[in-house]
């Protein structure tokens, strides 16, 4: 049951989840401002669109691929 | 830090499954890899939230118990630096993989259409959403429309529904015609026939398709139009979705020929190039009882065991029949090109609406000119819709093929051609 | 074999070069008709990047004027064509490059350049991503960047320009043949096609360069000027073989276009691993968290380079009605504006802005055979 932080708050979540599901699990489900301003949110959930892609540890992933894990640093794009 | 597979399976959904299985008793070493966390593909994808049938878990379970089966998980393909060879990525690092033999089971991604509204959040794809529901996305309570083509539209709705969610339409594009039709002919696979009838849902339409999504920051409904007539529906989630295009990237930067928009396999899933199979979506959508073959043969011929592939072909010719009847009934009408208004986006990356893209001829000047598919998915999407909206044709893909840390290209220093 | 007269002139290119060319020769009041193949040559491919080079005193004049004139065009150019003057950092790595740094200072300064030499920590204060340890750097700050595909698209929609889709299969003085057979006129054509010049011309003396580029996803802030290193110049720019300098461009978008490479005795657009991994791994070398951000398209352009560097620019000295405007190598967007004002001087016979001497065509092709 790994225990992560996104943007900055602690959330905690079922094993297996992604970081796609924890941003809807503890935020507001949106993972980046989009050039001309709009927030958006997972679209493909399957690793093709990109829009899900967050800061993970300091590098820029697809949430919808990757899992959530014990200490990890989500953030968001604001 | 480099590796060496004798066969390099490239995806782990069934056709990668079934291939990796069929190869193992006669292959030296096999790497299976996929860019998702967990083996199963987008049909089988497992989660907190996700019921993975049975034959699923054990097949994944014999092909990981084989000892010469490595697997990959989180691993993309990001460039094809020299013959045989491709450079991977995962979340820890960028390595080289150089292969005698390799079956590409790269799956199907969905063709995501812009319509007034699609980029709010609360707007996915059908299969999006199932994929999403399944990997732990809260949805219980909420209410969801189901939007597109195809029996994946089922799926998700049973996905969400199994969830918690309530459904409150599903809007198949396709005529009542089309899908009896379909329907009459499902006998001949009873197996499919039993899971249509158990995924059926009473809020099923069909000749209808989405007008817009609805909302200011996030979705708050979705308008429809439903047999001729405009409805509007709040809801919470709008899942839309209209049909499968096989990925074919990786394939056609090898060099394999593609055919109809799918890579172009013999009957033994080899495709134009020397030592490169095909099988499953990638090939031309057809389901998972057809990937499952397809892989197992593409696996056999793979290792030179042509006698064991050889008998299966019956059972692939089979769901190719089924695979063909879905394709007739669920083929798109053509008011599905106008459901974008002038100022709709249709590059989600580069923000690039549609009145941006009408007057050029072609993907590339619409490119240069609009910024249209110079963001990050690398027209995936854009490119995948403006085909079918103006019938432009993408260009061939170039490395990296999908966004990849430089630290990971700095390993093809020292891939030059002696 | 009949022609028609199709325009006054016909300018054979619609990249940065002939774009400019057509809105110079229409902004006189010419009718141009403007033939391009859509292969999507240099200007496609390039950084649009806009520096002042100083190799030698013509293509210091030559860029000068020509940023100058990007500079008095700047106010009208639309948001697409995404001109920024955020200037120019040239890297010194160690103390021999600083000297180069300081002698480039002296002369661009006597020129009336705006520069300022900057001295070992402050690089890092200008631009904190950079490694520490460099040596300093020379900031030229009125040097800019464009989006010059929208930018010759700008250009071109000017009134009295005309395009045709059109490939061109032979020039003859004033006329010239499309694919389809059928040859079209004007009172002079003008040629401005890169590196397929050579198709139409084959006694021009130009190369192709191949080049890699690679953009990055969109990190804001990350980097303010264009960051190049001053090796530049003897590494990549003189050299023979495959080299590779690094280049670093923060676009509008907040995406990094991380450049350089050169390679001669190529034609093949592929992108090449080996060739992209140097130039990637030079960028790293001057700015090591570039490894952590992730490249999302790299391809490839090929530059039309001429022996001395400079491009060749007035009538072709044996074929009469026929001008050159070609050979511009790396430095086409920069010059683009000089080049239409010199071409545009020496087709109305008028004293040109600078002096035309450096650039004309005879300097490889002989003396003029026609009046």
């Amino acid at each position: 049951m790994p225990d992560l932080t996104l943007d900055g708050r602690p959330l905690h979540v079922a094993a297996g989840t992604s970081v796609a599901a924890a941003l809807a699990l503890g935020g507001d489900g949106c993972s980046r401002t989009s050039v001309s301003g709009q927030r958006r949110a997972p679209l493909c959930g399957m690793g093709i669109c990109q829009e899900c892609r967050v800061s993970i540890d300091g590098r820029r992933r697809l949430a919808c691929q990757t899992l959530c894990r014990d200490g990890m640093q989500v953030e968001t794009r604001p | 830090m480099n590796e060496h597979a004798n066969l390099l399976i490239i995806g782990a959904g069934p056709a990668g499954l079934s291939a990796a299985l069929a190869a193992a008793p006669r292959a030296k070493r096999i790497v299976l890899l996929d860019d998702n966390p967990l083996p199963g593909g987008q049909i089988w994808r497992d989660g907190p939230q996700a019921k993975v049938p049975g034959q699923a878990r054990r097949l994944r379970e014999q092909v990981l118990a084989c000892a010469n089966v490595h697997w990959h998980s989180s691993t993309r393909v990001i460039a094809n630096p020299a013959p045989n060879t491709l450079l991977l990525e995962n979340a820890e690092r960028g390595w080289q993989i150089d292969y005698d033999c390799v079956i590409l089971c790269t799956g199907a991604r969905e063709l995501l259409l812009p319509f007034p509204g699609w980029t709010l959040p609360g707007v996915t794809g059908a299969g999006g959403l199932q994929a999403l529901i399944k990997a732990g996305l809260p949805v219980r309570d909420q209410g969801i429309v189901i939007a597109g083509s195809g029996p994946l539209l089922l799926a998700s709705a049973a996905t969400a529904k199994s969830n918690g969610a309530r459904v409150l339409r599903i809007a198949e594009q396709a005529s009542p015609a089309a899908i009896a039709s379909f329907a009459a002919q499902l006998p001949r696979w009873p197996h499919k026939l039993l899971q249509s009838i158990s995924l059926f849902d009473r809020q099923y339409r069909s000749a209808s398709h989405v007008l817009a999504a609805l909302g200011r920051d996030r979705l708050e409904g979705v308008r429809l139009k439903q047999n001729g007539k405009v409805v509007e529906i709040a809801c919470d989630r709008l899942a839309c979705g209209f049909g499968l295009i096989p990925n074919i990237q990786l394939a056609q930067a090898l060099g394999c020929a593609v055919e109809r928009q799918a890579v172009a396999v013999d009957s033994w899933q080899a495709t134009s190039q020397p030592c490169v199979y095909a099988a499953g979506e990638c090939t031309g959508f057809g389901g998972s009882e057809r990937a499952l073959v397809e892989g197992a043969i593409a696996g056999h011929a793979a290792v030179g065991n042509r006698q064991a592939a050889q008998r299966l072909w019956h059972r692939r010719a089979r769901w190719q029949g089924f695979a063909n009847a879905l394709n007739t009934a669920f083929a798109l009408d053509p008011a599905l090109k106008s459901l974008a208004d002038s100022d709709t986006l249709v590059c989600r990356c580069e923000d690039v609406p549609y009145a941006a893209l009408t007057g050029h001829s072609d993907w590339r000047q619409a490119k240069l000119a609009s910024r249209c598919g110079m963001g990050a998915c690398q027209g995936r999407i854009c490119g995948a819709a403006t085909e079918h909206l103006f019938g432009w044709q993408p260009s061939a893909p170039r490395p990296p093929f999908s966004p990849a840390r430089i630290d990971t290209l700095l390993c093809l220093e020292h891939t030059r051609d002696a | 074999m009949s022609s028609t007269t199709a325009a006054d002139v016909i300018v054979i290119g619609a990249g940065i070069i002939g774009a400019a060319c057509a809105q110079s020769l229409a902004a006189r009041g010419l009718r141009v008709l403007v033939l391009d193949a859509g292969l999507h040559g240099a200007t496609a491919a390039g950084m649009g990047h806009l520096l002042v080079l100083d190799d030698n005193p013509a293509e210091l004049a030559l860029s000068q004027y020509s940023l100058q004139r990007w500079r008095e065009l700047a106010p009208r150019l639309p948001e697409a064509c995404a001109y920024r003057s955020n200037g120019t950092l040239w890297l010194a790595a160690n103390a021999e490059e600083m000297a180069v740094a300081e002698h480039k200072f002296n002369v661009l300064q006597a020129q009336g350049v705006t520069c300022e030499l900057v001295a070992g920590r402050a690089v890092r204060q200008r631009e904190p991503a950079l490694r520490e340890g460099l040596e300093g750097g020379l900031l030229i700050n009125d040097d800019g960047i464009l989006y010059a595909p929208a930018t010759a698209g700008w250009m071109l929609e000017t009134t009295g320009i005309d395009q045709r889709r059109a490939r061109v299969s032979a020039v003859e003085g004033n006329r010239v043949r499309l694919d389809s057979g059928q040859w079209l006129s004007a009172e002079a054509v003008v040629l401005a096609n890169g590196i397929q010049a050579v198709d139409l011309c084959p006694e021009l003396p130009i190369e192709p360069k191949k080049g890699h580029l690679l953009i990055t996803d969109r990190y804001p802030g990350t980097v303010t000027h264009t960051l190049v290193e001053l090796g530049y110049v003897t590494s990549a720019h003189n050299a023979s073989g495959p080299s590779t300098a690094c280049n670093i461009q923060p676009r509008p978008t907040g995406q990094l276009f991380i450049g350089a490479s050169r390679q001669f005795g190529t034609t093949d657009p592929a992108v090449e691993g080996w060739m992209l991994a140097r130039m990637l791994k030079r960028a790293t070398e001057y700015m090591p968290d570039l490894a952590n951000l992730n490249g999302i398209r790299a391809w490839t352009g090929f530059r039309a380079a001429s022996p001395d560097g400079l491009p060749l620019v007035g009538r072709h000295p044996q074929q009469d009605g026929l001008w050159l405007a070609v050979g511009h190598e790396g430095l086409g967007v920069t010059t683009a504006p000089a080049t239409a004002d010199l071409l545009s001087a020496q087709l109305f016979d008028e004293t040109p802005p600078l002096a035309a001497c450096p650039y004309l065509p005879d300097r490889f092709l002989g003396a003029l055979a026609h009046a």
